[in-house]
């Protein structure tokens, strides 16, 4: 059964508050729970306890790909496909086969560092309810939210709302479906 | 807000960003360049000049298509002429671009944050000039596809053997990861400009691009990470692109090309130019948007720092290919340096050591590096010299190769510059259409560099 809303915000100014607020919300059990913020904030990352980023994984996989995509093209082509007999040289002159391995690399990774962004965050998501919250389109300017859902298991949507309003917020709000 | 501009202070560092600034101010400011209703007359001159060029630019290439290559001056043995000299010379402004975003930000140098935004928006546009020279140059440029390895009923492949083929994965793939590197950048500056415009349509498109971005902790975990990772990929990669572009030089045979040096001297050279348009651009841009806060003289002045040690290289890789053709003992080498400076391309070949030698060494002054106008001036010239440069390489070395019989002195038509002149302008359109459209200055990362970003952990509890 879905519950009758997404979950509860709370409003902050500062960097500094989001990060204690986040805090104070893990230790007293809260487990769903995301945090907003108009630039980066590392302290966010270890407050929240957000498990390490997989990308440098995917990255890496992709450039792996990418070269091994590289070298073998050129090899199949120059050697098995289309070889040229250049003064009797050998077909796989692999010293001439680094530059487009290289660049294959490199392109693959860095595809994959956008498209496994993309996956990772979920995006693109045409909707999502903490945008029905009219306020929280300053969290893309000067504002700083924590979001308690509502699937978390100690949810409770007047006790949790209290607690986001004990931690210095400047506005708690609910957030809909 | 503007009006707090920053005051030059001899005693101190000066400060990246002016005082003053809120993280409302530093989005608004930004912000408002794009989201206003009121388009600056700077900007429609410059947009309306550029759209002029970008329509001599298609005449040009309509001439071309229906008449071929030879309505520019190229003729054996000078095949390369001005097509492959702007190709180099626009790759290489290129580069300050991806070094502003990628090296410096592994430098962890954070002054880069309030230029890389444009700067990479000019690697992009200078990149797509650069890209038009050798399509062009082909002849049949609708056969472009023909660069790839694909399967094909010829049964012929592209020669893997050759710096040519390197080029075209090596600039492609330059492109590519320059607009996916800006894309990831723009991201969240994006969901600001789809949150703070009050029009339909903007949120609309905006909205779209934004995929959604909502700034939660665990986003911006994957890219921050996502951009260190790319600047990583980008950094081998700038290098290696005019290094692959040298190689089309120095694995031919012809003297004055075939040395060892040239990789890295492209590169310093890039680089060079890079900074000197990063100038360019910026100068303007701050003074008629109100931008001095943002970009400070202390980004000025350490662009021309840049510019100016990357222009002793350049000064170097001069003396030393001097050095060498003499020292090789080679015969033709040695004729083909001497050629440059007393043959038919004397004048230009001064006129470089000028732009690119005598001239910046006035960027050791710390007035030239704090006066605006004098180091726009400065770059221009940078600019003019670089670009002279790449002439220098490619038409007098290939204008007298060992056959004294073969020799012909290179003559540009009108349409040479008509083309040459009309990427200028396809370059400035794209620019304003960017400067106008989205946000010249990467807004979330400026908001990081604000005291007030800083997390107290002392207030705990």
């Amino acid at each position: 059964m879905k519950p009758p809303i997404y979950g509860v915000m709370a409003e902050f100014d500062n960097p500094t508050s989001l990060v204690n607020a986040a805090r104070e919300a893990r230790t007293r059990g809260y487990r769903k729970l995301d945090a907003y913020s108009p630039f980066p904030i590392e302290a966010l990352t270890e407050a929240l306890h957000l498990p390490k980023s997989k990308l440098p994984l995917i990255v890496l996989i992709g450039g792996i790909l990418g070269g091994l995509t590289g070298y073998l093209m050129q090899y199949y082509i120059t050697v098995i496909y289309f070889p040229i007999n250049i003064g009797g040289r050998p077909l796989h002159s692999w010293p001439m086969y680094i530059v487009i391995t290289f660049e294959l690399t490199i392109l693959f990774a860095a595809f994959s560092a956008v498209f496994g962004l993309l996956a990772l965050c979920g995006l693109p998501m045409p909707y999502h309810p903490t945008f029905n919250v009219p306020r929280f389109a300053l969290a893309s300017r000067n504002r700083f939210f924590l979001c308690i859902e509502a699937r978390d298991p100690l949810f409770d949507r007047k006790a949790t709302e209290e607690f986001l309003e004990s931690l210095d917020a400047r506005e708690v709000s609910e957030v809909a479906h | 807000m503007a009006d707090e501009r920053q005051i030059a202070d001899e005693s101190g560092p000066a400060p990246v960003i002016a005082p003053g600034y809120t993280f409302g101010t530093v989005t608004d400011q930004i912000s408002s360049v794009v989201l206003t209703r009121r388009t600056p007359v700077f900007w429609i001159a410059c947009f309306a000049g550029g759209f002029a060029l970008l329509l001599l630019f298609l005449w040009s290439l309509v001439l071309l298509l229906a008449k071929g290559v030879g309505i520019w001056g190229i003729k054996i043995p000078v095949g390369w002429g001005f097509a492959i000299t702007n190709f180099v010379w626009w790759i290489g402004i290129g580069h300050a671009g991806t070094l502003i975003s990628a090296i410096l930000l592994l430098l962890n140098q954070t002054w880069r944050n309030s230029i890389n935004r444009f700067a990479e928006a000019m690697t992009l546009f200078a990149v797509a000039c650069a890209g038009m020279f050798p399509l062009l140059h082909m002849g049949r440029p609708w056969l472009f596809y023909w660069m790839f390895p694909y399967p094909n009923s010829m049964g012929v492949q592209p020669q893997f053997r050759s710096p040519l083929v390197w080029d075209v994965f090596a600039v492609s793939t330059y492109a590519t990861v320059s607009l996916l590197f800006w894309f990831v950048g723009l991201l969240p500056d994006l969901a600001t400009l789809r949150d703070r415009t009050s029009n339909r349509l903007a949120r609309g498109v905006y909205g779209i691009l934004a995929m959604g971005w909502r700034g939660s902790a665990k986003h911006w975990q994957n890219h921050e990470m996502a951009s260190l990772l790319l600047a990583g990929l980008a950094t081998p990669l700038v290098l290696s692109v005019h290094t692959v572009v040298s190689f089309d030089f120095t694995i031919a045979i012809v003297p004055g090309w075939h040395s060892t040096f040239f990789p890295p001297y492209f590169v310093a050279g890039a680089i060079y130019s890079g900074f000197a348009m990063v100038l360019v651009l910026a100068i303007p841009l701050r003074h008629v948007y109100g931008l001095e806060g943002l970009i400070t003289d202390k980004h000025l002045e350490n662009s021309a720092k840049v510019m100016l040690a990357t222009g002793l290289i350049v000064a170097y890789a001069y003396i030393l290919e001097t050095f060498t053709a003499w020292y090789s003992g080679n015969v033709y080498e040695s004729a083909a340096i001497w050629h440059r400076m007393t043959g038919p391309y004397a004048s230009v070949y001064w006129c470089l050591i000028t732009c690119n030698i005598v001239a910046p060494q006035m960027l050791w002054f710390k007035k030239m590096r704090t006066t605006p106008v004098l180091l726009f001036i400065a770059s221009l010239i940078v600019l003019v010299g670089m670009w002279l440069e790449r002439y220098v390489i490619i038409v007098s070395s290939l204008a007298q190769d060992y056959l004294v019989s073969s020799w012909r002195v290179f003559h540009p038509t009108r349409w040479d510059w008509a083309t040459y002149v009309g990427t200028i302008g396809l370059f400035t359109f794209l620019f304003f259409l960017f400067i106008r459209l989205l946000p010249m200055i990467s807004i979330f990362e400026v908001r990081t560099l604000l005291p007030q970003a800083k997390v107290e952990e002392e207030t705990q509890g």
